[in-house]
Parts: C-alpha cells; sequence; structure tokens
C-alpha cells in the first residue's frame, strides 16, 4: 500500500502531537491527580436522610484530613439541600453529593465542579474556593418537569 | 433513449423504491423535527410560551429522537442500500425482501415511540434517563427501530457477500465495502443499547421487575451511544472519499488509504462510551482515562480523511492550472450545489472536531460537561457536517432515484439552502458553545434561575440561539422544497449517481482489509479489554436498584 510523502509527515506530526497530548493528560490525572469526579462509594437511595453524612447536608469544618471542610448535598426532584451556603474565601473543601430519586447532575456555574449525581452513589470532588462572589449550582442532568428550577447557592466570602 | 451504458449504472427501479421509501419517512422526521427544535429555541429565549399544555421536555425528546434517530437512521440506510445497489449490483430477492421488512418495522416502531412521546407518557429524551420510567411501548417501539435496522442492514451484508463469491481474490466496490463496515460498526453498537431495553428497561416498565441498576442502562447506553455519531458520521466520509471527487471531476486520492480509516473507525469507536460519563459516580477514573486514550485514537482516521480529502482537491485544482499555495481552492465547481452543500459540511467539521477533542478530554471535559457547549458541539457535527452533506446527496441521489433531473433552479435553491443553514447554525451553535462556557446547562427550559446575576447573563446567548433557530428553520422549508421537487415534480430525465474511481488504478487494495474475522476479532478484543472488568465491578458492586419515577 502506497502512502504519499506528505501524508506521511502530516501522520507522524498529528500522531506525535496525540502522544503528547495524552501524556500530558494521563501525568496531569495521575501525578498531579486531576482526576475527574469519581467516587466507588454505593449507597441505598431510600435511606439517604438516615445516613451520615447525607444525615446532616450543608458545610462542617474537618480535622485532620486533606481538606479544611466537607459540604454535604442531598439532591431530590427539583431542589438541592442545603439551597443556599456559606464557605469562607480559601478553603479547601471536599464537596460530597448524592440523589434520594431521579439522576441529578451538580454544577458550580463557570467553575470546573461538575458532576453527577446517579441513585445508589456518592459522588465527591475536592476544591479549592480561592474566588469571592456568589456561584450558582444548576441541576444540568434532565430531571422531570422542574429540572430548570433547580438550584442552589455558594457564597464564597473572606 | 437509455443506452447501455447508463443502464449498467442505474440503480435497479425496485431497489429505488426501498431508497426513496426511507426517504420520505426521514424527511418528514426532519420537518417534524425541525419544528420542534424551532419551538425548543424560542421558548428558551423567554419570549414565548408553547400553548395548549405542552411540556419544553416534550418538544424536546420529540426533536432528539426524530432527528437523532428516526432522520439519520433512515437516510442511513436508504442511501447505503442503493450505493451497494449502485456498486455492488441489484440486490436479491431475499435481500430486497429483508430491506422491505426492516423498513416497515422500523416504521412501526417509530409510531409507536412517537405516540407514547404526544401522549406525555415517555418525556424522558432520547438517552432515556432511567430511573425515569417511560411507557413500556415506547421502549418497544425503540427496539423495533433497532431491530428493524438489523434487517436492513442484513440486506446489504447479503448484497455484498454475493459479491466476493463471484469476485474471489478481489477486493469489493469501494462504496460497498464502507457500507458494509458502518452497518457492522452499527450491529455491534446497537447490541448494547438492545440489551438495555430487552433485559432492564422492558421489564422494569411492564412491572415485571420493581428495581433497574441505573449505572448499567448508562454504560450499556453510552457503549452505543458514541459509535451511533461514527454511525452518522461515516456515510458523509463515504461522500467525501468516494463520491465529491467524481462530482468535481478528480479521482480518489487513494483506494487503500480510505479503507484503512474506516476499519479503524470500526475499531475505536466503540470500546469509548466511558469518556460520556466522565464525570459520573461508580467508575474507577483509571479506567476512564483507558476510554479517554481509545478515544482520542480516531483522530487518526480523522487526520487521514483531512489530508486524503484536501489532497483531492489540491490535485483537480493544479490539473486545471491553478498556481500558488490555494490557488486550486477557486476553481473548485462552486456553482455546483452536489459539491459546494457537502463542502460547508466539511469545512464546519474542522471546529466541529476540535470541539469533540475538549468534551473527550479527561479533565476539559468538567467545564463543558451537560453545558449546552455540548449541544452546540453536537449541532455543528451532526447537524451542519453530516446533514448538510446528506442534503447535498439528496440534490442528486432523488432525481437519480425518480428518474428526474437537478434542474438549474433547483440547484440555485440548494447552494442558497446550504449557505442559510450554515449562517443560521453559525448563530446558533456558536452561541451555545459561548453559553456553554459559562456555564449555562443543557435540556433546560427557560429559566432566570430566581434572577441570579450568573444565569442573567446567559439570556442573550438564548436570543441569539432563537435567531440562529429561525433561520434554520428557513433552512429546512427549502430543503423540503428542494426534496418535493426532485421527488414528485422536476422534470423527467437522468441523473447520474457518481462514483469515483481511485487516482491509481492499477495499486489494488490489499485483501487483508476484507478479512472480517481478523476486524471483528480485534474490534471483541478492544471492546472486551475496555469493558469486561469496569463491568464487572458495577455488578459485583452494585448499590439497591431504584424504582421507578415520572417527574414529568
Amino acid at each position: 500500500m502506497h502512502m504519499h510523502k506528505f501524508e506521511k509527515i502530516w501522520l507522524t506530526v498529528g500522531i506525535s502531537a496525540l502522544v503528547i497530548f495524552l501524556s500530558v493528560v494521563g501525568v496531569s490525572a495521575f501525578y498531579l491527580g486531576n482526576k475527574p469526579p469519581s467516587c466507588l462509594t454505593t449507597i441505598d437511595p431510600a435511606k439517604v436522610d438516615t445516613q451520615a453524612p447525607f444525615d446532616k447536608p450543608g458545610l462542617h469544618k474537618v480535622e485532620g484530613k486533606e481538606w479544611d471542610y466537607e459540604l454535604v448535598y442531598v439532591a431530590s426532584a427539583f431542589s438541592y439541600n442545603p439551597a443556599q451556603v456559606e464557605v469562607p474565601l480559601g478553603a479547601k473543601v471536599k464537596v460530597i453529593a448524592t440523589t434520594k430519586d431521579v439522576i441529578h447532575g451538580f454544577q458550580m456555574a463557570g467553575t470546573n465542579i461538575n458532576m453527577m449525581l446517579e441513585p445508589g452513589y456518592v459522588n465527591e470532588i475536592v476544591t479549592t474556593f480561592d474566588k469571592a462572589g456568589e456561584y450558582l449550582v444548576v441541576c444540568n442532568e434532565y430531571c422531570g418537569t422542574g429540572h430548570h428550577l433547580m438550584s442552589s447557592k455558594i457564597e464564597v466570602v473572606e | 433513449m437509455i443506452n447501455t451504458a447508463s443502464e449498467k449504472f442505474k440503480v435497479d427501479p425496485r431497489d429505488a423504491k426501498i431508497g426513496m421509501a426511507n426517504f420520505y419517512v426521514a424527511f418528514t422526521a426532519l420537518t417534524l423535527g425541525g419544528l420542534m427544535g424551532l419551538l425548543q429555541t424560542l421558548v428558551r429565549s423567554g419570549k414565548f410560551e408553547l400553548p395548549w399544555g405542552i411540556d419544553y421536555y416534550q418538544i424536546l425528546t420529540v426533536h432528539g429522537v426524530l432527528m437523532g434517530l428516526v432522520l439519520t437512521t433512515f437516510f442511513i440506510m436508504g442511501f447505503q442500500y442503493v450505493v451497494v445497489s449502485r456498486t455492488a449490483g441489484t440486490h436479491s430477492k431475499t435481500a430486497r425482501r429483508s430491506a422491505w421488512i426492516g423498513f416497515w418495522i422500523m416504521t412501526v416502531g417509530t409510531i409507536m415511540a412517537a405516540t407514547m412521546v404526544l401522549l406525555k407518557e415517555a418525556s424522558v429524551l432520547y438517552t432515556f434517563y432511567a430511573p425515569l420510567k417511560a411507557h413500556w411501548i415506547f421502549y418497544l417501539g425503540l427496539t423495533f427501530v433497532i431491530v428493524g435496522s438489523w434487517f436492513a442492514g442484513a440486506a446489504q451484508i447479503m448484497t455484498y457477500a454475493k459479491w466476493r463469491r463471484n469476485n474471489p481474490g478481489k477486493p469489493s466496490p469501494l462504496l460497498s465495502f464502507m457500507a458494509v463496515i458502518n452497518t457492522v460498526l452499527w450491529i455491534v453498537a446497537t447490541l448494547g443499547v438492545a440489551a438495555s431495553v430487552l433485559f432492564q428497561l422492558l421489564p422494569w416498565s411492564l412491572g415485571i421487575v420493581d428495581t433497574v441498576d441505573v449505572l448499567i442502562s448508562r454504560t450499556l447506553f453510552w457503549y452505543f451511544g458514541h459509535p451511533l455519531v461514527y454511525f452518522w458520521l461515516l456515510p458523509a466520509y463515504m461522500c467525501w472519499y468516494a463520491i465529491i471527487p467524481k462530482i468535481i471531476g478528480g479521482k480518489i486520492f487513494s483506494d487503500s488509504l480510505a479503507r484503512l480509516s474506516f476499519i479503524l473507525f470500526l475499531l475505536f469507536s466503540i470500546p469509548v462510551g466511558f469518556h460520556h460519563q466522565l464525570t459520573e459516580p461508580g467508575i474507577d477514573p483509571a479506567w476512564k482515562f483507558l476510554q479517554v486514550v481509545l478515544t482520542f485514537m480516531v483522530i487518526i482516521p480523522s487526520l487521514m480523511t483531512a489530508f486524503s480529502l484536501f489532497a483531492t482537491f489540491e490535485r483537480y485544482g493544479r490539473s486545471k492550472g491553478a498556481k500558488g499555495l490555494f490557488g486550486w481552492f477557486r476553481v473548485l465547481p462552486w456553482k455546483d450545489a452536489r459539491f459546494t452543500v457537502p463542502f460547508l459540511g466539511m469545512a464546519s467539521f474542522i471546529p466541529a472536531g476540535a470541539g469533540g477533542i475538549i468534551n473527550a478530554s479527561n479533565q476539559m471535559n468538567q467545564v463543558i460537561h451537560n453545558t449546552i457547549w455540548v449541544t452546540g458541539h453536537f449541532h455543528l457535527t451532526a447537524a451542519t457536517s453530516v446533514v448538510l452533506t446528506f442534503f447535498g446527496i439528496s440534490f442528486w441521489l432523488v432525481p437519480h432515484l425518480t428518474g428526474r433531473k437537478l434542474t438549474k433552479a433547483m440547484n440555485k435553491l440548494g447552494i442558497i439552502q446550504g449557505w442559510v443553514w450554515l449562517i443560521g447554525m453559525a448563530f446558533m451553535s456558536g452561541a451555545m458553545h459561548f453559553q456553554g462556557l459559562l456555564g449555562g446547562p443543557r435540556r433546560s427550559s427557560f429559566s432566570t434561575y430566581g434572577d441570579s446575576a450568573q444565569a442573567l447573563e446567559w439570556i442573550p446567548y438564548q436570543i441569539a440561539q432563537a435567531v440562529g433557530g429561525s433561520i434554520l428553520f428557513l433552512g429546512i422549508i427549502l430543503m423540503i422544497i428542494i426534496f418535493v421537487n426532485l421527488a414528485f415534480f422536476a422534470p423527467k430525465g437522468e441523473e447520474e449517481f457518481p462514483v469515483a474511481e481511485a487516482e491509481n488504478p492499477d495499486e489494488s487494495a490489499p485483501m487483508i482489509f476484507e478479512n472480517w474475522k481478523l476486524w471483528l476479532g480485534i474490534t471483541v478484543l478492544l471492546i472486551l479489554f475496555a469493558y469486561t472488568i469496569p463491568f464487572i465491578d458495577m455488578i459485583q458492586n452494585a448499590p439497591p436498584g431504584s424504582p421507578g419515577f415520572k417527574t414529568w
């Protein structure tokens, strides 16, 4: 099978770029720890309200962990608990969330805090709130008629 | 007068009938689905409310199912069926019967699913979203669409196999080979969604079982959901690789490389569904990363395709005496709708593909996942690159099949149609991309989220989307005028079914490309490699199942 010289060059450059790109992504994920949100913890979706930490939604200071706070969210059609929360500026926070019914999204608009909440699973993401302001949390996965009304507010305050 | 040469290249009228039957359904879906799309953009502008208690998510489901499943599947099955007939020879009686059975099963399934959506029993969008529970007739209807498409695909495989038997040791006609690759890809991919619907969603919606495993249903769906987009794309590639060169009067750059790229698409489009599930719980990040790497392998055949196409254009231009680095660009036949409209599709694939790289990236995905950026992305890929190419194909294929001619007036209208589409999409898709970067969610009705400052910033983009949507709807009206004209009213005559030849006819494609045991074997191995362990994990580590919900 014949291959044109220019095509060989084109593919060599292209594939090299691909290898570099994937290496960067891989190093970032497994050396720097920038993995997409994922948590292999399961939960009975019918008993969310009675189980820790979801029996106490909201912001909690923690000691002796890599992060300073845990922000616990419970989603259900069509609201989040808590509906509003204040987070101190610069805090390193682990956001832990789950859903009681259908699939919901959890996105802090305009940031890369973005995860899916699926019944039976806990999802979490660790982040540092280093910009003050008021942030909208929206459900970005279709969950029914009230989907576009489902939101929460995070205020990052000094 | 029909001479023998043109008779040889004419699609058998009995096969043409099947092609046209599929196109009638496809273009009906385009009309209704397009109207729903227009209404959605109007609702999201905040200036319009749906009358008669119609729900936004209901029309969203109609739009998604009609455009993403009905328009595409029917058009592709019709197109590939006649492509095989044209290049590998008339279908046998058995193959033709299979194609008709497939067509009717698909049509009945479509009507069943559509009825349940219209009755508001199935506003679950087209990705299903268990544990949202639709009426069982909806799921059964979609099963029919898939099973019907297997019958339709079997017809192509039968005729291809017959050609191989009659021509031992010779590489099959390029377009037939490509059609069969795409059919095989489709069959392997739909096994996933068929398994989910048959073993999970149907028994559950019928009340035979109480709960559903959400993560498994999503994984099976996305096992199908990504190759699905390649199933849409490959027919467009067939046109770009093997038909456009003939239309402009050039040659296929390399027959062998075209085949190789199609095989790579088959191998690397299926074991990659996790990149749609990057932000989901329940899947180990290492397995997600593995599928991200496999996802990026499709960049290689994409680069090959880009090279071949532009090489064909440049060589043709230079043969016409074009000078300079880009002189060939000007001598291309811009006044021929059969070229210009697919070319606009091709050109939009450059930004569209770049957006796809962002979507599938391990970490960048978090910025845009489930934002309206994604909607913008697939309106640039599927709804521009693919759909404009399908329109370009219709301009000659419909008159060819109905024994009519593409008149000058229709050709001109075709070019106008292509530009109207591109402009409309630039507004709509462009605004979606920008709004997505600001965090605007997809699949959502109009909302200011209690007048939140962030949400108010999104509204101007939504108004731009409504402007784009209105222009696009105008494009749909133009396309329907052209289609109806070419199907029923254009003057009788003959329209060519263009099939290009390879630049170097002496170099025949290596027979290893048609070694199905080898390629299917590698496909299966890759799928097992990418899915087995995560799947065992999901089953062993499964949470209690979910009961059904009807939240609409």
